[in-house]
């Protein structure tokens, strides 16, 4: 296929899936908030921080409210990485390689475009507003249209890697940021404020019934675990690394390249580690240090995808 | 049987009285689907019966349905200035336009007798320059056109064809004659309207398309699909196909993805192909992959950096050495421009008598070329009865409407055409023919044209779709249809004769008619 519409797949994909996870960061925390009416801790700071981009915020917002931190993740339309920016580039993206996507998967993304810019924001400070947990189902109807209208060919595998690596940093930011800022210390384990975190921070990634299924009981190496490692839930970081793999093997394997590129040797290296690290190491050696080792090496995977396909230099 | 039947629908359907549209005025202006006592003309009464017996406000509310479908499935213009990117859908008409299996035969035998002429003229006129040794076409006209491209001088497309894909401006008077208002062979738009309004047609009048025996348009993706296959340099076996696009930001940028989704080819833009020894290739994941045959949706200044504008980013480097090589087909061919300058235009019922040696079948508009003396003169003296038209301009612009224009507007139109008479014609101010539109709740007359899709493989093979755009102007008395200019779109019913395939009533009719 040709490598700018690749690139643009990958893209939109990316740019979908992170309009979908900052969703669901802000739906937990609107639910947490109802839970938790005593504010023990702030649960709106440690979104800005999810972001990164916290000197941004404090320029133009000041402290993180509810109200504020809503508009600055979902709706600011200045701010390059809400969900309305997120969803209107992920949007031009499909716009730009829509022949190469089926009918339907265009219109889903536009439909959802659509559903979010015409939202009125000051309705949806209201943590009962269902807001949110319709930009879910328009998200998962997106991927469910992707998977079930497109041809499993290098397209997908493209748009595949994109929702995964953004995924799997997602994930891995869900679990530093957010468990970490809101108890700091292991010493404070157990207590019930603390099984309310671990409940929401499964939510965050819709895998607190998985969890349940398999472990029952709430534990701090079991949930980390989980997040890291499952083998088959989809949005544990194992499993979204194991997928990019895969499909990389296919494009390669389409390709007929006799080597394999740099985001294979990354990808496979990446998830060779994974299978051989197990969850008491991660927290002995700090948990912090363990998942920005990971986001750095994602973000190499990325860059690596550049240099493979997107904008290869080309001889006859 | 079932006695309960609703009054409205047995009367209908028994012989009751003729159908007519209530409290529609066709004001005195030629109807498209009525007649001048109003009275439906027979190849609509299906639809008047069925617009009659819809419950107050359906039609708008079906009108608005429509708008809703086309603005979900993203068939809207960006507008630019505004830069949260606010949209709009193609203004589009819920009442559709019909057209007569007859004047249909006429007006099909009429647009391939013209795209034969024109395709002879586009040889010559390249090559041996014969119709301008007669005398019939000045040289000086041709010469001087800017869309006389010097640079295509001695070349000969495979086939001898040059324009392949064409969509031809008709226009209807108030005796109801069918006139060619201008010949489009450079890349006219339009075609995915037609496609898309036919589709939310379907699935909002299913019931008439059957008693309509209206004739499908699925099947042109397929057509321009085999053409474009079939024009590829003789030594290809199985050619690739792509379609060449200015970018996501020209404003006819969902036509071009829409055609290459509908074909399963390639959209490129200039800076995914890359020319290497003459061959053609596009950048693709896995490599350089030859190119064979480019419809190319870029105006020819843009193609070629190296042969034509310096400046251009859209095109590619060395496309029009690949293409003198004949190691590539552009659709159309660059230099195609020529034959529809406005000018040049008034010259098409001759090249039809020269190289065909037949009567035109479609008249031109009567039209005054200003480079002439005594036309010049004339069109100078009757400013406020015609239409003053700029031969290099398009899409509306540069055009003075004379009867509505003002002294001062006349005056520095005047002056213009003494400039430089060469690039003006006029022609008389036609009454376009009317199509009842949806106003507010009611039906109103408006202003349609017509614009048919042509496509050419070889000389004598040419296949004219049965129907095309109707472009309505949608402002009260205008007739400026251009959507450019606030102009929308209706679907076009031809009807069947006897035999002939029609569209099916459920989904897509994909199948190709048989021959």
């Amino acid at each position: 296929m040709l490598s700018r519409v690749a690139e643009s797949i990958y893209w939109m994909s990316r740019q979908a899936e992170r309009a979908e996870n900052l969703a669901r960061f802000i739906e937990v925390t609107l639910h947490m908030t109802l839970d938790q009416p005593e504010y023990l801790v702030d649960p709106w700071e440690p979104l800005v921080q999810v972001t990164g981009d916290n000197e941004w915020f404090k320029k133009k917002y000041g402290k993180a409210t509810c109200q504020n931190v809503v508009q600055f993740l979902a709706f600011d339309g200045e701010y390059h990485s809400s969900m309305l920016t997120c969803l209107r580039a992920s949007r031009e993206n499909a716009r730009s390689v829509r022949e190469a996507l089926s009918t339907e998967a265009f219109e889903q993304l536009n439909n959802f475009y659509h559903f979010v810019r015409d939202s009125s924001p000051p309705q949806l400070t209201d943590p009962t507003a269902d807001f949110f947990d319709q930009v879910r189902d328009y998200a998962l109807m997106w991927t469910g249209v992707l998977d079930s209208t497109m041809a499993h060919n290098t397209a997908w595998h493209f748009m595949n890697i994109g929702r995964l690596l953004e995924r799997a940093d997602k994930t891995s930011r869900i679990l530093d940021v957010k468990y970490f800022n809101l108890l700091p210390r292991v010493e404070d384990v157990g207590t019930a404020v603390d099984d309310l975190q671990w409940s929401t921070l499964l939510l965050a990634i819709s895998g607190f019934e998985a969890y349940r299924r398999e472990h029952q009981l709430m534990d701090i190496e079991k949930i980390v675990a989980f997040f890291l490692f499952h083998r088959t839930f989809p949005r544990s970081i194992y499993s979204c690394i194991a997928g990019v793999d895969r499909s990389l093997r296919e494009i390669e394997s389409e390709s007929e390249s006799e080597l394999p590129g740099q985001a294979r040797q990354r990808i496979a290296a990446l998830r060779h580690r994974l299978e051989n690290t197990n969850v008491k190491e991660v927290i002995a050696g700090g948990m912090h240090q363990f998942i920005d080792r990971l986001q750095v090496e994602l973000n190499a995977v990325g860059d690596s995808l550049g240099q493979d396909y997107f904008y290869a230099t080309y001889s006859a | 049987m079932q006695k309960q039947t609703s009054g409205s629908l047995s009367q209908v359907q028994s012989a009751g009285p003729i159908p007519t549209l209530p409290d529609y005025q066709s004001d005195g202006f030629f109807d498209e689907l009525v007649d001048q006592n109003n009275l439906a003309r027979p190849d609509a009464e299906a639809l008047v019966s069925l617009f009659n017996r819809l419950p107050p406000k359906e039609l708008l509310r079906r009108q608005h349905a429509i708008e809703q479908a086309l603005y979900r499935m993203g068939i809207t213009f960006t507008v630019y200035s505004d830069k949260s990117g606010t949209e709009k859908i193609m203004p589009f008409d819920v009442v559709p336009r019909i057209v007569s299996a007859i004047l249909w035969k006429h007006i099909d035998a009429g647009l391939r007798q013209r795209i034969r002429a024109l395709n002879r003229f586009l040889c010559d006129v390249y090559n041996e320059r014969e119709i301008i040794q007669e005398g019939i076409v000045p040289a000086e006209l041709v010469d001087t056109a800017p869309a006389y491209l010097k640079e295509c001088r001695g070349l000969k497309p495979f086939n001898d064809v040059w324009c392949h894909i064409t969509g031809t401006d008709l226009v209807r008077d108030n005796s109801g004659t069918v006139y060619v208002l201008e010949d489009n062979l450079r890349c006219p738009s339009g075609v995915s309207y037609v496609l898309q309004n036919r589709h939310v047609m379907k699935r909002n009048f299913p019931q008439v398309f059957g008693a309509s025996r209206v004739r499908p348009v699925t099947d042109y993706t397929s057509r321009l699909f085999q053409l474009l296959r079939d024009v590829a340099p003789p030594h290809v076996s199985d050619p690739t196909v792509v379609v060449l696009t200015p970018g996501v930001f020209n404003s006819a940028y969902y036509e071009h993805s829409f055609l290459a989704q509908k074909m399963g080819v390639q959209l490129v833009e200039g800076r995914d192909l890359v020319v290497e020894s003459d061959l053609v290739y596009m950048k693709t994941t896995r490599g350089l992959q030859r190119v064979d045959v480019i419809y190319r949706r870029i105006d020819d200044a843009f193609l070629d950096p190296k042969t034509f504008r310096k400046d251009s980013v859209l095109g590619v480097a060395g496309l029009m050495d690949a293409y003198r090589a004949g190691n590539v087909t552009l659709a159309n061919a660059p230099g195609t421009g020529i034959a529809d300058d406005k000018v040049i235009y008034a010259f098409v019922p001759d090249m039809i008598k020269y190289y065909l040696d037949e009567e035109p079948i479609l008249p031109n508009v009567p039209t005054y070329v200003c480079q002439k003396d005594e036309d010049r003169e004339y069109v100078l003296a009757h400013m406020d009865e015609l239409v003053i038209k700029a031969a290099g301009e398009s899409g509306g612009y540069g055009i003075l409407i004379g009867p509505q224009a003002t002294q001062e507007e006349r005056d520095a139109f005047a002056k213009k055409i003494n400039e430089d008479p060469r690039n003006w014609i006029a022609q008389p101010t036609l009454q376009l023919s009317r199509a009842p539109t949806v106003v507010d709740d009611h039906l109103e007359g408006r202003h349609v044209d017509l614009r048919p899709y042509i496509l050419c493989s070889r000389p004598d093979d040419v296949w004219v779709l049965p129907g095309g755009l109707t472009r309505v102007a949608l402002r009260k008395g205008s007739l400026v249809v251009n959507s450019s200019q606030g102009g929308g779109s209706k679907d076009t019913w031809v009807v069947a004769e006897q035999g002939q395939a029609i569209a099916s009533v459920h989904g897509d009719d994909t199948d190709p008619p048989e021959h």
